[in-house]
């Protein structure tokens, strides 16, 4: 019986296509080349034994902070220094929906000759109203509590911790859709999106524990705006947009219109 | 693994959010990028240099071209898979040039395999009682790395990226400026040097655990 040489077991193992047929038969009658296969195995098992030492923790920032400095300056918003590590999680939490965007993508997917087209635009738009959905959700739910929280009697500071950090991750997942939806012409969107950027920053640039006055005044400028009001309505639009598939306002003024009138 | 497929689009399409920006003018947009992509590229790094200052400078000078270059980028593929490429070309140029200014005190490499073949660690039995057996696996890290280092830095890279970045042929093909059927002769080579150099050793652990026989 001829062996197979050691070049061939390597791709094998490598997931080569040509004489994989072949190769597996003479390996399913052949100890010698099995065993051979095992000890090729062996060096990679152990070439996984060599660990990378952890840059630590706070590596992504130490990076960035380095390489700022050496980029070419280019326009810079009103937030610019705000950002902090925790864009990270923050990104985490956008790519973990943009996942679940996808296999709504998936099962909204009309039937028909006309469904085999893919269209890219409407499959990132789809992406986009299930990402943003979620950052309204979530949004909505931090209002919610600072605003119906009360100040617990006899306590002098109001712990607003939690919902701070939260809204700090928040903001800046706030920024991207705003922008992107300028750009994919949704003026309303972006609109609100401002608005509610504000609101969370405010929230955001607050310290983790406030007097009941310091409280008292943060719940009101969140009411004053009407941002909790007109958050929950956006995303009602895209929740129906998500379900009907409707095209974005751009190309529907008549949503536009409504939104508007919210 | 439909799901890795899923969560590898939806970073793609996030991050081409973060591209798109960027090249609008919103540098911190790029911020997004470099902290998402910076760990993996510093284990690509440290993987391919052997060393913590050597793979930091490759994550800088990776984002800097990557900068530079964004327009040029623009979307046709996905952004960590460019960045990757980015960084396994400057890291092999590094290592070329470092190889080059180091020449002088390295020792050549068949002795250094010789003397690798010769340990005594590769008689340790793999039934060993624990301590020994945690003596024996940042012995074979160490024996792990000596081998590393003797391969040329496109057998290095060869077998970083497709061991460990599970990278295609074809682009370490492209990161090595050779073509395919080359390729798989340097993958094939740093296989055997690797093998030579740690076999008695990894056939004292791992293979014989896999095989249930000694070698």
């Amino acid at each position: 019986m001829k062996h197979v040489t050691e070049e061939q077991l390597v791709a094998y193992r490598d997931g080569e296509p040509e004489g994989r047929e072949a190769i597996t038969a003479h390996l399913r009658e052949c100890p010698t080349c099995r065993e051979e296969l095992l000890r090729i195995e062996a060096v990679f098992t152990a070439l996984d034994a060599m660990p990378v030492p952890d840059p630590g923790e706070d590596y992504e920032r130490r990076v960035w902070q380095r390489l700022a400095p050496k980029l070419p300056e280019k326009q810079s918003g009103w937030w610019g220094g705000f950002f902090e590590p925790r864009r990270l999680m923050a990104l985490g939490a956008v790519a973990a929906m943009v996942v679940a965007a996808f296999l709504l993508g998936r099962n909204f997917r009309p039937a028909g000759p006309a469904a085999g087209v893919a269209d890219a635009g409407k499959i990132r738009e789809r992406v986009l109203v299930v990402v943003v959905g979620d950052h309204l959700g979530r949004s909505e739910m931090v209002l919610m509590e600072l605003t119906n929280a009360e100040p617990k009697k006899g306590r002098k500071l109001v712990d607003i911790s939690s919902e701070r950090k939260r809204a700090e991750n928040l903001v800046e997942e706030n920024r991207l859709y705003r922008q992107t939806a300028l750009q994919e012409g949704d003026a309303a969107m972006a609109s609100t999106l401002e608005e509610l950027e504000r609101v969370l920053l405010d929230i955001a640039n607050s310290p983790d524990e406030v007097t009941p006055a310091q409280f008292e005044s943060l719940q009101k400028r969140i009411e004053s705006k009407g941002i909790l009001f007109k958050v929950r309505v956006i995303n009602q639009d895209l929740r129906a947009r998500q379900k009907t598939g409707t095209p974005s306002p751009d190309r529907n003024n008549a949503g536009v219109k409504e939104r508007n009138k919210a | 693994m439909n799901e890795i497929a899923e969560r590898l689009g939806a970073e793609a399409v996030s991050d081409a959010i973060a591209v798109e920006r960027t090249l609008a003018g919103d540098r911190e947009a790029y911020r997004v990028l470099v902290e998402r992509h910076s760990r993996n590229l510093y284990r690509l790094a440290h993987r391919m240099t052997g060393n913590a200052q050597d793979a930091e400078e490759v994550v800088q000078e990776a984002f800097l071209r990557a900068y530079q270059k964004l327009r040029q980028f623009a979307g046709n593929a996905n952004f960590g898979t460019w960045v990757y490429r980015i960084a396994a070309n400057y890291a092999i140029d590094r290592m070329r040039q470092r190889g080059s200014e180091d020449a002088h005190r390295q020792q050549p490499d068949g002795p250094r395999e010789e003397g690798l073949q010769v340990d005594p660690v590769a008689d340790v039995p793999d039934r060993a009682p624990s301590p020994e057996r945690l003596a024996q696996s940042a012995q074979l890290a160490a024996r792990m790395k000596e081998a590393l280092d003797a391969l040329t830095p496109a057998e290095r890279t060869a077998i970083v990226m497709r061991h460990w970045q599970g990278c295609a042929i074809e682009e370490i093909a492209a990161v090595l400026k050779s073509n395919s059927n080359a390729t798989k002769n340097t993958v094939f080579r740093a296989v055997t040097k690797l093998r030579k150099a740690l076999e008695p050793f990894a056939a004292g652990s791992a293979a014989a655990r896999a095989m249930g026989t000694e070698s």
